[in-house]
Parts: C-alpha cells; sequence; structure tokens
C-alpha cells in the first residue's frame, strides 16, 4: 500500500492550540522560526477557553505583601514539595511580566479602583492573587493569544489531529495526523516539537474536560521513547455540578469561594471546619475535594450526592458582576438562581498535574527535539495544582517553550522522516473499517470511564488499583477489535477510535503509578497508606517505554537550594 | 422511560434528509446530550462539533426546531415532545456533514482586523467604568450564530462585501478600547460594509452571551463611519483644505 498525504514542512510544529499552544507559536515565532500549529478543534475552542478563576501572578496590586517568593512557596506547599523547585521559582518570577504582556497585546482584566489589574483570593494563596476578567479568564486570555498569533503570521491547521510522532534516528522529526473533515492523512516536517495537548480528564467518567482531553500528547510523546512523571496526581476539582444528570461534571468555579462562597452538608454544617479550619473553603483542591467526598460518604449529601455551595448572602448585583456565567449555567441548566440558595456541588476530574518530563528552563523532554508545555507537561505543580496556577503555567512554559523549540531548530539544517512508519500508522488507522462487526468505541470508551471513575479515583487502594490494570488490558485487547462505520468524512465515531488508544496509555501509567507510590499526598490518596511517608517525598515516580512495556522506576525530586529550602520552611 | 423522537440532518456538501432517531429522556437534558446519545447506540459517524458542553466555548451550535441556538444549552424539557425535535445544521455556512458546517470564511474575515495597538506612552491604568463597556464585546465565545442569522449574510450570501456582527463586535471592542490608537472606520465602511446591515437586531436575539451587538456595537460604529466619511459640516472643511 502506498499512502496518499499532504506534506508541510516546519521549524518549529506545535500541537494544541490552548494557551500554552499558542504562547510557545508567539515565542517561537519572536526567534524568527516557521511555526505551525495543530489543534483537534476550531481555534479558540481549546479548554483554556473554559478556564474561569484568573492568572496566578504575585503582582501585589491588591496585596502589597505579595511577591515572588510568596507565591514560589505557596506553590511549593500545595504541591507537597513534589514540585520541581526551579519550574516553580521561574513561574512565580515570571507570572506578572507575562499578565503585562497579555495586556498589552489587548486583553482587559478587571481593575482595581486606581486603575490597575484587580486580584482576587484562591484556595491556597496566601494573598489575593489571581488577575481576572469576571469568571472569563481564559476566554480573554485564548483570544488574546490568538488573534495576536494569527496577526504575526503562524500557519494554523484547524481539525486536524496526530496520531504518531515520526523520527529522524533518535530524534523527532515530524508527525503523523489526519484532518478530521476530510479524513486524508498528512505529514508534518519538524524540526523541533512542542506537546501543547493538555490533560487526560476524558478517561474518567465524571469530569470537567472536553472531549479534546485523552491525553495525546502524553502518549505520543511516551510512543516516542520520552519519558512520563507524576502521573499518579490527577486533580478532582471540588465543585463540579451534580445535578441533573447531563450536566454532571461541568466545572463551578472556585472563584465562588474565592468570592466568599461557603460550604455546608445537608445538616446545614460548614463542615470544612473539620477538615481544615484555617483556611475552610480556600484550603487547597485536594483536601477540599476529599472533605466533600467523605461528607457524602457518610451520609451528610445533598438529595443527588454532593455538597451545598452557598454564596447567596452576597448582594444578588455583586453575584451577577463578578460570577456571570456560574450564574447564567446554574439558571439555564439546573434552574438554580445562584443569587437566590445554594447550589450543588462535588468532585470532577479536572486536571493532570503528571505528565511529560521536562527541564525545567528549556522544556526539552528527554527525547531530542521535543518540548512539552503547560498540562502536557509534568513538574510545575507537584503532587497538587493551585487554582489560577495553570493559566499562569501556560503563559510561562509556553513561552519558554516556543523560544527553546526554536533556538533547537535553527540549529538543525534538514530533517528525513520514516517513510515506513508512515505507512504502518496509516494501515492502523484505516485497521476499525476494514473489520466488520467489530466492537463500537463508544462502548469502550464508557467501560474504561468506569474503571478509572470506579477504581482509580480520589481515594484509591492496592487491590482496585490492581483490577484496574486488569481490566485495563482486557480494554485494550477490545480497542484491536473495535470497528467503525461509514465514511472517512468528519467521522467521530473513527476519531474516538484513535483517542481510545491514547487515553488506554495515559490510564495504564496513572494506574501504574497511584500504585508504585504507597503513601498518600496531594491528590493521590491510599486509603491502604493514609499518611504521608517521608521516603516517598523524595522521589518522582517515571514512566518509560522498554521495548513494548511500561517500565516504572522513581528519580530523586530535584533538592531545593538553601535560601528557598528556607523560604518554603518559614512559618507565614 | 419517556422517550423523545429527532429528526437530524444526515448528509454532506451533496445533499442529505432527516434521519429519525428515538432517544430516551433524562432529567435536565439538552439537545447536544441527545445527539451523543444517538452516536453512542445508533449513528456512530453522525458528525457534531463540541467541546465545553457549558456555553463557553460556542461550538456546538445548529438551528433546534428551526431556532439557532447552542445545543448545550438547548434543555429539552423547554421544547414541545409530541412532535419531532428537528437539528439542522446553520443555513448560511456551507455544509461538511450533518451538523457542521464549514465555517473557515469568519477566520479569513476577523484575519484582516488590525489588531490592537496601545497609545504610545501609555502608564496602562484603565478605569472599572472604562473597561466595562468593552468587557462586554469580549465575551462573545464565536459560536457564530449572529452570523447564521444575519440576512445579508443567510439570504443575501454577500460574504466578500460584509463582515457580519460578530466582526462589528470584534472592532468595536477594539475601536472602544481605552488606550487603542488606531481607527478602523475606513476598514468598516469599505472592507467589512457596516453600510449593509439594517438594524433588524435578528444578531441581537440570538446571542448566547445576550451581547446588545445591535444596539452597543454596530450603531455606535455605524455613527463613528458617518461622523467621519458623511458628516456634510466636515465634508466641507475637508473640501476648503483640499485635504481628502
Amino acid at each position: 500500500m502506498t499512502t496518499d498525504f499532504e506534506t508541510h514542512d516546519h521549524d518549529v510544529l506545535i500541537i494544541g492550540a490552548g494557551g500554552a499552544g499558542l504562547s510557545a507559536a508567539l515565542g517561537a515565532l519572536a526567534q524568527g522560526a516557521k511555526v505551525g500549529v495543530v489543534c483537534k478543534s476550531l481555534l479558540g475552542k481549546a479548554h483554556t477557553v473554559m478556564a474561569e478563576g484568573g492568572i496566578a501572578a504575585a503582582m501585589a496590586n491588591v496585596d502589597s505583601a505579595d511577591d515572588w517568593r510568596t507565591h514560589f512557596r505557596d506553590t511549593m506547599r500545595g504541591g507537597k514539595m513534589l514540585n520541581n523547585w526551579r519550574m516553580a521559582q521561574l513561574h512565580a518570577q515570571e507570572a506578572p511580566e507575562r499578565v503585562r504582556e497579555l495586556e498589552q497585546w489587548g486583553a482587559l482584566f478587571d481593575r482595581t479602583q486606581d486603575g490597575q489589574i484587580l486580584q482576587r483570593a484562591f484556595g491556597g494563596h496566601t494573598f489575593r492573587r489571581l488577575c481576572h476578567v469576571g469568571d472569563r479568564t481564559g476566554l480573554e486570555m485564548i483570544r488574546t493569544l490568538q488573534d495576536r498569533g494569527v496577526q504575526l503570521g503562524i500557519d494554523v491547521y484547524m481539525e486536524c489531529a496526530i496520531t504518531r510522532l515520526l523520527k529522524d534516528g533518535d530524534r523527532v522529526a515530524g508527525a503523523f495526523g489526519y484532518w478530521r473533515e476530510q479524513g486524508r492523512f498528512v505529514v508534518f516536517r519538524a524540526k523541533s516539537i512542542v506537546m501543547a495537548t493538555g490533560g487526560i480528564g476524558k478517561a474518567w467518567k465524571i469530569t470537567s474536560n472536553s472531549w479534546e482531553y485523552t491525553g495525546d500528547g502524553m502518549a505520543l510523546a511516551y510512543g516516542a521513547g520520552a519519558e512520563l512523571m507524576d502521573m499518579e496526581f490527577v486533580q478532582f476539582h471540588p465543585t463540579g455540578m451534580v445535578w441533573p444528570p447531563g450536566v454532571q461534571g461541568i466545572l463551578v468555579t472556585e472563584a465562588v469561594r474565592g468570592e466568599g462562597g461557603v460550604l455546608r452538608n445537608k445538616l446545614g454544617e460548614r463542615f470544612m471546619e473539620k477538615y481544615d479550619p484555617k483556611k475552610m473553603e480556600l484550603s487547597t483542591r485536594d483536601v477540599v475535594a476529599r472533605a466533600i467526598y467523605t461528607e457524602v460518604r457518610e451520609g451528610r449529601g445533598t438529595e443527588h450526592g454532593g455538597a451545598y455551595l452557598d454564596i447567596s448572602q452576597k448582594p444578588a448585583d455583586y453575584v451577577k458582576k463578578k460570577l456571570p456565567s456560574m450564574y447564567h449555567q446554574f439558571k439555564e441548566l439546573a434552574d438554580v438562581d445562584i443569587t437566590k440558595g445554594p447550589m450543588e456541588v462535588g468532585p470532577t476530574c479536572h486536571y493532570m498535574m503528571g505528565g511529560i518530563r521536562v527541564d525545567a528552563e528549556t522544556a526539552k523532554a528527554s527525547v531530542a527535539g521535543l518540548f512539552a508545555a503547560g498540562e502536557a507537561a509534568a513538574g510545575l505543580h507537584g503532587a497538587n495544582r493551585l487554582g489560577g496556577n495553570s493559566l499562569s503555567d501556560l503563559l510561562v512554559f509556553g513561552r519558554r517553550a516556543g523560544l527553546s523549540a526554536a533556538e533547537h531548530a535553527a540549529k538543525i539544517s534538514n530533517t528525513v522522516s520514516d517513510s515506513g512508519l508512515i505507512e504502518e500508522a496509516a494501515r492502523e488507522m484505516l485497521a476499525p473499517f476494514e473489520r466488520k462487526d467489530g466492537e463500537s468505541p463508544y462502548t469502550i470508551h464508557r467501560d474504561l470511564q468506569e474503571t478509572m471513575q470506579n477504581l482509580v479515583g480520589i481515594f484509591r487502594n492496592k487491590e482496585d488499583l490492581l483490577r484496574a490494570l486488569e481490566e485495563l488490558e482486557k480494554l485494550k485487547e477490545r480497542t484491536g477489535r473495535q470497528s467503525v462505520e461509514g465514511s472517512r468524512l468528519f467521522n467521530p465515531g473513527w476519531h474516538l477510535a484513535q483517542d481510545l488508544k491514547a487515553m488506554l496509555t495515559v490510564s495504564e501509567a496513572v494506574t501504574r503509578s497511584a500504585l508504585a507510590r504507597e503513601e498518600s499526598r496531594g491528590a493521590h490518596s491510599r486509603i491502604d497508606h493514609p499518611g504521608l511517608d517521608a521516603a516517598w517525598g523524595s522521589k518522582n515516580n517515571v514512566i518509560v517505554r522498554e521495548g513494548s512495556a511500561m517500565t516504572l522506576r522513581q528519580s530523586p525530586v530535584p533538592e531545593l537550594p538553601s535560601e528557598l529550602k528556607q523560604l518554603v520552611a518559614d512559618e507565614k | 422511560m419517556a422517550e423523545a423522537t429527532f429528526e437530524v440532518f444526515r448528509g454532506d456538501r451533496d445533499g442529505g434528509k432527516p434521519a429519525t432517531y428515538r432517544v430516551p429522556i433524562a432529567p435536565g437534558m439538552v439537545v447536544l446530550d441527545a445527539l451523543h446519545h444517538i452516536q453512542a447506540h445508533q449513528a456512530p459517524d453522525l458528525a457534531v462539533r463540541w467541546n465545553c458542553k457549558a456555553g463557553k466555548c460556542g461550538s456546538c451550535s445548529a438551528e433546534v426546531n428551526g431556532r439557532p441556538r447552542l445545543t448545550c444549552k438547548t434543555r429539552m424539557d423547554a421544547l414541545p415532545l409530541d412532535k419531532p425535535i428537528t437539528v439542522q445544521p446553520m443555513k448560511a455556512f456551507p455544509v461538511i456533514k450533518d451538523l457542521v458546517t464549514d465555517v473557515s470564511w469568519n477566520y479569513r474575515v476577523n484575519k484582516k482586523i488590525p489588531p490592537f495597538e496601545p497609545r504610545p506612552g501609555t502608564d496602562w491604568k484603565m478605569y472599572q467604568d472604562d473597561v466595562d463597556r468593552v468587557q462586554e464585546f469580549r465575551k462573545c465565545i464565536e459560536c457564530f450564530l449572529c452570523q447564521n442569522v444575519c440576512h445579508v449574510l443567510r439570504e443575501h450570501e454577500q460574504m466578500e462585501q460584509f463582515g457580519g456582527p460578530r466582526f462589528f463586535v470584534r472592532v468595536a471592542g477594539l475601536e472602544m478600547h481605552p488606550l487603542d490608537s488606531k481607527s478602523r472606520t475606513r476598514m468598516l465602511k469599505d472592507e467589512l460594509g457596516i453600510g449593509l446591515c439594517n438594524i433588524t437586531k435578528c444578531c441581537t436575539e440570538v446571542c448566547p452571551e445576550e451581547i446588545h451587538i445591535t444596539d452597543n456595537a454596530i450603531i455606535p460604529l455605524k455613527e463613528r463611519v458617518v461622523d467621519e466619511f458623511y458628516d456634510p459640516v466636515l465634508m466641507l472643511v475637508r473640501k476648503i483644505r483640499g485635504a481628502k
């Protein structure tokens, strides 16, 4: 078989067009590179558009005592010291400049009385730190970045998905994929590739994530031989909608609590007093999610199995002004007026702290030519991410990845892609059309979501995790037998059949890492190992492919320099 | 369990026709849930765009019972269930397949609009009162429903001469930015054809973000164009001074 495909050449190819991908594109463009951006959806629809609360940056516009050191300390403490300290430092130091840059590109943030960017309180942040636009900060950010990128001349390949990375020897040299619209194949030759593909939430049943969040970047990088790290740390956001069934999992922004929202159980108790009396509702997400889950499990949940979140004590106009999309979301989808009564909320799979292992300064992965940023990369957030630290992560490390990818590309003269690999990738893609009466990818996806939800959720134990590995093995076999109907023209069933492979790879990595870490830390809670274990506090789990087998080993957490160690230890 | 009947357009650029599906109804269900149910159980190749399922990304636009809507925000309990619910792709754009249309024209128009250009030497101070009215325009989620219902595009297909409500909103956001220094009025007149809009407010009615497209964006922009190009006093002044 000779595969038909079109070819495009770029210095830097960026996979993913959310905040990280677009920041990387702008970074690479500033170095004079020829930049291409590939995205599975239309431009501007990536997950960043749904980010609500804000961008964490120690600008000290509202609380003048704030500075990068406090932001650094909050991030490290929130991540239970498993973070890469250098990433946390760079992030805290550079975030304010990145926010100012967004403003200079046309973003319009909410303002303080004296005309500066307004900042709000959020869980785990010592000071009011989140630069925001009501509860649609992500929309403001992605529009600003995309308009600038398009204006400056990035090539955007919309509704295009990558299924394979191509290599030239040990170096990543391109990518193979398909146009969702016509189903035709496409090959990108590139000197550097940046993974900015976001997270993996679609492997769980209750999630705030869109269909795109299938772990493609992590699975592609893993397939190309790159290391994944911290895969056990999956963040369950404490507040997703729980009723009605169709909206289950949709995010309720932490800004509700940031603006003064209170959590209660069905007995009317403000239960956070039991779990974190000091920070209460503004404790870190891991703590609040477990608190709500525990209240429900012990019989104090609401009618539909959640907790009450109430902001109605604030004036109605204030709520509508500061939380407009929450107001509309509940009014239109749940018939609840949040200015008059409480919302029902419960944990929802939201964010992946783990991902592709990268160098702190350059965002380089462990395979030459490959870079990663944003949710697809690991390291900054450690065992738990603070709200608001994601958007700033995208800006800081997206830009860094773009700069180093362009620098790397400038040193490479030409790239050769392996045509054998292309043939193989094409055959693999078309196989589900040739099988008749195989299983539907939708059924396999549903069973995967049940498995991950029930066996690799907020609370884990050895027995469940071992069972999950068995189930994943069966699901993998089933994907080998799946068949799809219809033609190659915009065929979601066929697309899902491809996405499932990535979901299964990352699900296995999550489960293996969760099984190995016999302690509870941040977002990873083992019922059979409930406490922190100091020995595990200095180890990251690293996943890598050896032959066709997934192997896991531990790698020491980089040690903090003494002045930063002191900073984190200081009581405050 | 109660069921609803759907008639969903199935086809491509060469034509097509509605196909009938029966879907069980759950409390609080929206039309997009029903489309997902059809994909999972009856028609795995049914083409639908969607992302956030929470009214924030503007991907799932379609015409439900003839009304342009975001399917993720269209509740089934708000629709009469005694007759089939029809779901059609947006009419103003060419069909790719089923409910997915080719909206690339919008991205081409957007590219023409000159970006934000800050006033030289600004100290970046802005006040909430000044920012408020611009923030309204920046709420746009690019669902393109306003483009879909605008008769200049939908009936008269003036894609070459006209930018459409979405891009008047975008230009308004730039023109009224407190620190922007660029004028886009000539472009509004010549390239985006704002004069073709006869303010029927169809766009405003369908906007899921409730942006006052006609009153707050289009009319003030039309006034700017009139002031700059059609004000008789200013025209006279220009004539005397010999300016263009």
